[in-house]
């Protein structure tokens, strides 16, 4: 039930205005970090704070919402992130993909694909994709206003010389429109082409970190690579969910108690809904 | 089998809580909030000073909401603050008219106004009093105001800043006054190189333990030469907002209690030398960290190699909030990114 | 060497002065310096009003002691810093029109990857000692828009051997390297884009005489076979004697002489130039 003695969504009216300011100018300008005045949370910093003050900000009475972490939409982060903007809102909240309006997410992308209706708002913990090249946040800026991306490129060569393979795991830097080098926060690899001229919008916040930026619908994004290295994907050759036998999503890998080990679903909403199909 | 689990995740945090107020409860003693605010006051200006909120009575609570938990008191006393409209920013406090309790100088014996020594716990011997649990405390409250009743009030005088005096002699490096409005750290975020209205704030709010550690490195080697203490006052300063109908006039809405620092360092000044000054000023009375910031502040000025004088490094870390929060993150799980960590693995090897 | 050409690069008039100086020593006349101190304001006039030129395919020396100013001069050129006044301009940049010290920070990175190589005495400052020898060359080719990764490694592969290291060691890391290999790793970085005009500032200062040599001819042989430009300093005549064209001599932040090489080692004419050369035999 709402706690009646916050304003809906909890921020203050003047807050939620100033942070949609931040997300208009992030949508006019894909992929550049618009900073903003972040506002303290009753949840951690580094827990989602970004990603929540962009749902606190944009939701109303009518909306749907969705809470994911590691696609799981049960996970404690979830719950206890939902369970913070029921008590502040009271908006009806669902599992299912197609029925949300606003999903909030750590690390994942839903397996079905979004459409205009919904915005998928993630959480970052780190915003700069050059922060592992450069720590100083003065030099980054100025590498982004001078499109200088020379040091990414190079780490991913260093990568190639050593071990033959491009080694960056999640977060794995994408070129938004042509203009600006983006961080697609912690997500797989897997997850990167989804956002490639997709109809829904993204939204990105990162509340420790004060930044938002945004995928407005149908931009180009593309992971780096080089020419004669394709980009190339987490890899489940072979592997299937063990309950719905689907080989073409996101695997988490697991072990029973005899140590024996099996894949599931990262998904656990698509899961479902691909076992609830099968049985009718 | 794990705490992401694959459901059940909402069953868990609740059975997680009752478990936290079973610890919290701990005894059928209870501690009154008016205890906290008085008998543990140098917790509650701490938590205010890292909070950014002067309010004893909430700081009070959220110390009794937490266990004592410097950092999940802070934490309440911010998210709180976060729900606050700002209805009106009060004029600038000028310090030297501070009612002040407390005054010295490491500089000078003999300053204008004097020394008072006030409350210490520097001269004190850190003896742990094993009667204390006997203690009656309206007992003894009773007593020290019977004997302060006793005694006759002093006439209270505005003592001038000891810097004032080294500033008429020309050996102060003057800061321009600047009276553009201060940037506001809680209401956009920190742009390099920062302001110093941004950085003061920054290190006013920062983690006492941090910038403690920091200052303790610059003197020990990793900084400038040791500074001098020209100056610590604790006491009260007025608070007023302008009055909406006349912007002469003003409204007292209070007073809150501060800790303010001087030091003074040498400093290059073409061939000669003069003094340079570091600020300090905290909530409360908290003045290893005032004095700390004070250190910080002259070795930003300075610059140089080491991580005190790197303002990213000292501004960017010091975050109560953000430190514990990114850190802490650390124990959420990260089974997809780790996945994907272990795929780039695999690949090299295979 | 094509003297009647348009010089690679041509600095008029620079100054880098430490302090804001004064009218003494301002005025180029008054006897208010001491070496390159102004005794009046405690200026230093580091780089004193030099004007050079470099032309195609000739390696020009600057000789002189520690503080003559002749690594200022260098690394004005390469945007260690800006310089307090003069200009200097590359014939491949703007078609000579425009200084360099008027580039913006995107322009300056252009030149310093592409038009111009530099090798520092201190492998530190012109190495990614950590990254592979590989890829040290390789930041230049991505800094200059290629992304073919295939290429970049031919390209190490090339100019590696060039300075002979052998293609096995491509993927370690300087680091592990000796003195003088570092010193031939920093070459061929510099070289990657085939450059106009390389900067060596006392590149063999430090190295055991036997390597000195070797990275000497190593230079010598670069110069044969690329027709590169090459700025040279050092503090050593026997070095500039063995590449240099033409030299120049520089004392206290100035020049006191300059002229071809062999003309300047068989009848110098300043009293500094006698010294040097006599130090030599």
């Amino acid at each position: 039930m709402m706690n009646r003695n916050y304003n809906f969504a909890f921020l203050d009216e003047g807050s939620k205005r100033e942070i949609r300011r931040a997300a208009l100018k992030a949508v006019a300008i894909p992929g550049y970090q618009v900073s903003f005045g972040s506002r303290e949370l009753p949840i951690g910093r580094g827990w989602g704070t970004g990603g929540i003050q962009l749902t606190l900000s944009l939701i109303g009475p009518e909306d749907v919402l969705k809470v994911i972490d590691q696609g799981s939409d049960e996970s404690v982060n979830a719950v206890n992130i939902k369970k913070f903007i029921g008590l502040c809102t009271d908006v009806e909240t669902t599992t299912k993909t197609s029925e949300a309006t606003v999903i909030q997410t750590r690390h994942r992308i839903p397996e079905v694909p979004l459409t205009n209706r919904q915005i998928l708002i993630f959480q970052v913990p780190i915003p700069e994709p050059l922060r592992i090249v450069e720590a100083r946040e003065e030099v980054t800026k100025k590498m982004h206003a001078e499109k200088d991306y020379a040091p990414i490129w190079l780490q991913l060569y260093e990568s190639l010389v050593k071990y033959n393979k491009v080694t960056i795991a999640s977060e794995y830097p994408c070129m938004v429109s042509g203009r600006y080098m983006m961080n697609p926060s912690p997500i797989p690899k897997f997850d990167n082409p989804k956002l490639h001229r997709a109809e829904c919008l993204y939204l990105f916040g990162a509340g420790r970190e004060k930044k938002i930026y945004a995928i407005p619908p149908y931009t180009e994004v593309i992971s780096l690579a080089f020419d004669d290295i394709p980009f190339e994907k987490e890899n489940f050759k072979g592997k299937k969910c063990r309950l719905c036998g689907s080989e073409n999503t996101y695997l988490d890998e697991m072990f029973d108690q005899h140590g024996d080990r099996f894949y599931q679903c990262s998904d656990t909403s698509y899961c479902q809904e691909v076992r609830d199909y099968v049985s009718g | 089998m794990t705490y992401v689990a694959v459901s059940g995740g909402k069953e868990a945090i609740e059975a997680s809580i009752k478990l936290l107020d079973f610890y919290k409860g701990g005894t059928e003693k209870d501690v009154e909030i008016e205890a906290i605010e008085n008998k543990l006051s140098l917790l509650v200006d701490r938590v205010m000073g890292e909070a950014g909120l002067y309010s004893k009575t909430y700081a009070a609570l959220a110390i009794k909401q937490c266990e004592g938990s410097m950092e999940e008191a802070v934490f309440l006393l911010r998210a709180y603050r976060s729900t606050l409209t700002r209805n009106y920013y009060t004029n600038v406090v000028n310090t030297s008219e501070m009612r002040i309790v407390r005054r010295i100088s490491a500089a000078f014996k003999d300053i204008i106004g004097g020394q008072i020594l006030g409350a210490s716990y520097d001269y004190t011997h850190r003896l742990i009093n094993f009667d204390l649990d006997k203690e009656k405390a309206a007992e003894l409250r009773r007593e020290v105001l019977d004997m302060l009743g006793a005694q006759e009030p002093e006439e209270i005088s505005l003592c001038p800043r000891v810097s004032d005096e080294l500033r008429k002699e020309g050996l102060i490096e003057q800061y321009a006054q600047d009276d553009k409005p201060p940037h506001d750290v809680t209401m956009s975020m920190l742009e390099f190189p920062a302001d110093r209205s941004a950085r003061l704030q920054t290190l006013a709010r920062a983690d006492t333990g941090f910038i403690s550690g920091l200052a303790y490195s610059a003197l020990r080697g990793f900084g400038q030469e040791h500074p001098t203490v020209g100056e610590l006052r604790c006491g009260y300063v007025e608070l007023c907002v302008p009055y909406p109908l006349d912007e002469q006039e003003e409204i007292y809405i209070g007073e809150v209690l501060l800790t303010e620092v001087e030091c003074f360092n040498k400093a290059d000044d073409k061939e000669q030398l003069k003094l340079a000054v570091g600020y300090g000023a905290v909530f409360g009375r908290n003045e290893t960290k005032a004095i700390s910031m004070a250190v910080i502040d002259r070795e930003l000025d300075h610059g140089g190699p080491y991580p005190t004088q790197n303002e990213e490094f000292v501004l960017m870390h010091g975050d109560s909030l953000e430190m514990n929060g990114f850190i802490s993150h650390l124990k959420l799980p990260h089974y997809v990114t780790f996945q994907s960590k272990l795929d780039a693995v695999r690949k090299t090897r295979a | 060497m094509y003297l009647d050409e348009a010089p690679v690069l041509s600095v008029k008039n620079l100054v880098v002065r430490y302090g804001a100086g004064c009218g003494l020593c301002r005025d180029r006349t008054s006897q208010s310096m001491e070496k390159n101190r102004c005794m009046a304001c405690g200026a230093v006039w580091a780089v004193n009003d030099i004007s050079l030129d470099v032309y195609p395919g000739e390696v020009l020396g600057i000789v002189g002691e520690s503080g003559s100013g002749k690594t200022t001069l260098m690394r004005a050129l390469y945007f260690d810093f800006i310089p307090t006044s003069g200009s200097a301009v590359l014939r491949d940049y703007k078609n000579g029109e425009k200084s360099i010290w008027e580039a913006s920070s995107a322009e300056q990175r252009m030149l310093k990857n592409s038009v111009m190589g530099m090798v520092y005495q201190n492998p530190v400052m012109g190495l990614r000692m950590d990254y592979s020898a590989a890829s040290n060359i390789a930041e230049k080719i991505i800094a200059a828009g290629s992304r073919n990764a295939a290429k970049m490694t031919e390209r190490a592969a090339e100019l590696l051997a060039a300075v002979e290291i052998m293609t096995s060691r491509m993927s370690e890391a300087p680091r592990n390297f000796s003195g003088g290999m570092q010193q031939r790793v920093q070459i061929s970085k510099a070289l990657a884009n085939n450059p106009a005009l390389l900067l060596l500032d006392e590149v063999t200062t430090g190295l055991d005489l036997s390597v000195q040599a070797k990275v000497l001819d190593l230079i010598r042989k670069i110069k044969a076979k690329y027709g590169i430009s090459i700025l040279l300093v050092s503090h050593d005549l026997a070095v500039i004697r063995m590449l240099a064209d033409r030299t120049i001599v520089m004392l206290d932040g100035k020049i006191v002489e300059s002229g071809l090489t062999d003309q300047i080692l068989e009848d110098p004419q300043d009293v500094y130039t006698q010294q040097l050369v006599h130090s030599l035999i």
